[in-house]
């Protein structure tokens, strides 16, 4: 059918228009294969684990999560004694007690990840004036998502490349944009103990830890693509056998 | 032009009139049930979202609550009566028979330990709360709760006794966690 | 009449009572069973019904949103993300919508480019065309508020760099204008509010286009392929079943390109920083405008800074004009074109199947206007800025030399008799004469 091609190609003429986010200076990260990519792709379980495991031991100094709540940990694999005991490390203000003054409070799976600093000054001052960005939407609100952190998080060079001058309290990052990052390479061998026994190598955590961002930034990723599976197959069917109805109907007209 | 002609419609044409009717009939069902389908989440967003049901369940310490007191505690988005009720208020409530009352129901059925009732504080009548918890309020006829907007006086065990309300003050589903943690909901 | 006969439904005692009353089942027949429509229409002319039930989804998915959103600086953002992974089925109501914004401008620009091809803005449909571009107005200013609402930082930079345009128009008027807009000194909360408000507001007002639109095509009924009125009853077809079930096939392909985008490439079409909250302090490195605003935002850019501030004084002494506003004129100005289009094209044939010349000016017109698109998205630096400034120029020569210059040199292939003639290989009526373009209906 003629026309159903023409249709075809004016959808791929629209796709192509879309015009590409150029990248803001750094080296583009290269693409990488997770287990969450592709139609079927789901979070590799055992990643999400230690990932969290990474993030709390070692981001969450510096980098909040304030939109995924502890109890989230328990659609990835945490049970709920678990999620319990890692809330309770925190604390969050509590209702004004009868005296009207607010005392802190442990936190309840129910709440948010509390952050490590109570507002942006406050992280600056504590970051020699950078602001170490929230990690909830980090891998949504980069070019690149998963590809980009794990770039990023192995991409430190000890040497800047020559006539490079690397100023004070900044670090030298192939992938950043600009190349300069307040952020020194947060990781190192075996910065996490991890419970399954797997060596934590940089490059083992920097995958872990960009999975484990992944999913905080869509949680919804898998139920999505599953529900995207049925949607497309039913809509094959549907427009299959309306195709057969039209042409049906307009046999005698042709 | 001729009226015979016009009592066919051209859909219905010359070849294999039932086939085709059956075809469309098939076609347009599969379509209902997609229609269905996407109806439900825009139902279903209107049900009480993940971050309203986490907060379902609340944990309260009732370690300071003397004999005698009360507290009110929210529990989703209505006040929960917690009392820590003296030997007089708790022989008062099993001294009634139940089969006198408007909404027969034994203490023993409401408070699973007898010195503590947990109340959801809401009037069975039409959703005002009662008076009673705080010290200094009225506690009505039976010294149990009073609610002020339509004259329901409820006794110790938070059963009604007198006024427009049907219900008794419902009991929340709870559990002691230990003697001084009780978790509602 | 064989073909056009009131549907059995209406002898229904029932169906009669009402229709005594409100004669909407009369109207449903007249405009579906009854209402003639030309026999040859191609797929382009699916995307006219198309356009309208996006527009519905739009509505549903959006009001649906309402119901969770918060409009204020403080939780706007936030409230977004609640729907996102609180809410049951959020996620998906929320990319329908997002992703709807896009596929809703791909087909009302298939749909306008269909009708430049074909010549559908010609007599008697003038009207008809203009209430699209009103429609086309609007749903540019819904969508643009409706970005700003998710509070990012491209909503908020984009908020600020358009309200600013405004701020071209000179004697102080433009500043004030612009306070009104913000409602503050900057883009702030009110902004917020009252974005909201009309963003819910607008989709209303173009439904009610949309009727006038439908009422106005109504009148004489959908041009065609080939451009020539129908001339009897072997030229068209009942609407319904003929185009209802071939909509309904349409829909059905548009719905799985547009459900490859929901489930599998939600944000292919949005800019990443736009997850990153407002902030008023810091401009993200591009702003760049949602893609189906790119053509006109390399307009907007192409005007030089010299430009009019040296050429129009002289022309128009008085006025002393920035390039600011000679900018933001231009970007006007590829719209209101639009609305001038019928008197700017005076070929009597409508279709460009039997205009040799047109057919290449609208292919190269149609690939200007990608061009434009593909500088917006650029930065406005080099070699880009001399494509944009390129572009832009043609896109007004196309519509104020092209056209009118077409109109009287171009031979224009002999038309056919009527719609029935191609088809049916010449079995029509004794209509006479070849048809003569666009005769009165």
């Amino acid at each position: 059918m003629n026309a159903i091609r023409t249709l075809l190609a004016a959808a791929c003429v629209a796709l192509l228009a879309t015009p590409v986010v150029a990248a803001g200076g750094g080296k583009e990260a290269p693409a990488r294969q997770w287990a969450h990519s592709g139609l079927f792709g789901t979070f590799d379980r055992a990643a999400l684990r230690r990932g969290a495991r990474v993030y709390m031991e070692v981001c969450s100094a510096c980098h909040g999560l304030r939109l995924v709540a502890y109890r989230n940990l328990m659609e990835i694999g945490f049970s709920e004694n678990e999620v319990k005991k890692i809330s309770a490390e925190k604390e969050v203000p509590a209702e004004p007690n009868d005296d009207g003054e607010v005392e802190l409070r442990p936190a309840l799976p129910a709440d948010k990840f509390v952050s490590p600093f109570n507002n942006e000054n406050a992280a600056r001052a504590a970051n020699g004036g950078a602001y170490p960005p929230d990690l909830s939407l980090i891998v949504k609100a980069r070019p690149g998502g998963a590809d980009y952190l794990h770039a990023l998080l192995t991409g430190y060079k000890d040497e800047a490349p020559a006539g490079v001058t690397v100023p004070e309290g900044m670090n030298y990052n192939e992938y950043f944009a600009g190349n300069m990052i307040a952020m020194a390479a947060p990781l190192s061998e075996e910065a996490v103990e991890y419970a399954d026994g797997t060596k934590a190598t940089v490059e083992q955590m920097s995958e872990d830890v960009s999975v484990f961002l992944a999913w905080a930034a869509e949680p919804e990723l898998e139920e999505r693509k599953r529900m995207g599976i049925k949607v497309i197959l039913f809509l094959l069917v549907l427009t299959g056998l309306l195709y057969v109805v039209k042409r049906r109907i307009w046999a005698d007209v042709h | 032009m001729a009226d015979t002609d016009g009592a066919q419609a051209p859909e219905h044409g010359h070849e294999g009139g039932t086939r085709r009717d059956f075809l469309q009939l098939a076609t347009g069902a599969f379509a209902a049930v997609g229609g269905a389908a996407v109806a439900w989440p825009f139902i279903q967003q209107m049900n009480p979202a993940a971050d309203t049901l986490a907060l379902a369940t609340v944990e309260v310490d009732i370690s300071a609550v003397e004999v005698g007191q009360a507290i009110k505690v929210k529990w989703r988005g209505v006040p929960v009566f917690i009392r820590h009720r003296t030997k007089a208020e708790i022989d008062a409530a099993n001294a009634v028979k139940p089969d006198d009352l408007i909404d027969p129901e034994e203490d023993g059925a409401r408070a699973q330990k007898p010195e503590w009732l947990i109340l959801v504080g809401v009037c069975t009548h039409l959703g005002c709360i009662p008076l009673g918890t705080s010290q200094g309020e009225t506690k009505g006829e039976f010294d149990g709760w009073f609610c002020p907007c339509h004259g329901s006086h409820y006794d110790t065990s938070g059963r009604i006794r007198k006024g427009p309300a049907p219900k008794n003050l419902p009991v929340p589903e709870h559990t002691f966690v230990s003697d001084t943690l009780v978790k509602i909901g | 009449m064989s073909k056009f006969q009131k549907p059995a439904w209406l002898d229904n005692g029932l169906v009669r009572w009402v229709d005594h009353r409100l004669p909407v089942f009369s109207f449903m027949s007249h405009e579906l069973y009854e209402y003639p429509t030309p026999r040859n229409l191609n797929y382009w002319w699916n995307f006219g019904s198309l356009a309208g039930i996006v527009l519905v989804i739009m509505i549903v998915t959006g009001i649906t949103l309402a119901m969770h959103y918060t409009p204020s600086t403080a939780l706007a953002f936030d409230s977004v993300e609640r729907i996102m992974r609180d809410v049951n089925y959020g996620w998906l109501i929320r990319y329908i919508h997002m992703n709807g914004a896009s596929m809703f401008f791909i087909v009302i620009y298939i749909h306008i480019f269909r009708g430049l091809y074909f010549g559908s803005y010609k007599a008697p449909r003038e009207i008809l065309w203009m209430l699209g571009v009103v429609i086309l107005l609007l749903m540019m200013a819904t969508a643009f508020m409706g970005y700003v609402l998710p509070w990012g930082q491209m909503s908020f930079w984009g908020a600020t760099v358009i309200t600013n345009l405004f701020s071209a128009i000179p004697w102080g008027i433009g500043d004030w204008i612009v306070t009104l807009l913000w409602g503050g000194f900057a883009v702030d909360n009110p902004t917020l509010n009252r974005f909201f408000s009309l963003h819910y507001l607008l989709p209303f007002v173009i439904v009610g286009v949309v009727v006038l639109h439908i009422w106005a095509l109504h009148v004489h009924g959908s041009n065609n392929p080939i451009g020539i009125d129908t001339k009897g009853e072997q030229d068209v077809l009942p609407f319904h079943p003929y185009y209802t079930v071939k909509d309904m096939f349409g829909l059905g392909v548009f719905l799985i390109v547009f459900a490859l985008f929901i489930f599998f490439a939600p944000n292919y079409m949005g800019h990443p920083d736009n997850y990153i909250p407002a902030n008023a302090l810091s401009t993200p490195a591009h702003i760049v405008p949602e893609w189906y605003f790119l053509p006109f935002y390399a307009i907007l850019r192409a005007v030089p800074d010299n430009f009019i501030g040296g050429w129009t004084t002289e022309w128009l002494g008085f006025i002393i004009f920035e390039a600011k506003l000679a900018g933001v004129l231009a970007m006007f100005g590829a719209i209101a074109v639009l609305f001038v289009l019928p008197w700017l094209d005076r070929s009597p044939v409508r279709s460009s199947r039997f205009r040799p010349m047109y057919k290449w000016f609208f292919w190269i017109f149609a690939i200007d206007c990608v061009v434009l698109g593909y500088m917006g998205a650029l930065p406005a630096e080099g070699i880009y800025i001399v494509i944009g400034r390129i572009a832009t120029v043609y896109y007004f020569a196309h519509f104020l030399v092209v056209l009118p210059l077409l109109a009287k040199v171009e031979k224009t292939r002999e038309l056919p008799k009527s719609i029935s003639e191609p088809v049916l290989g010449g079995g029509g009526i004794a209509a006479g004469a070849a048809a003569k373009p666009m005769e009165k209906a």
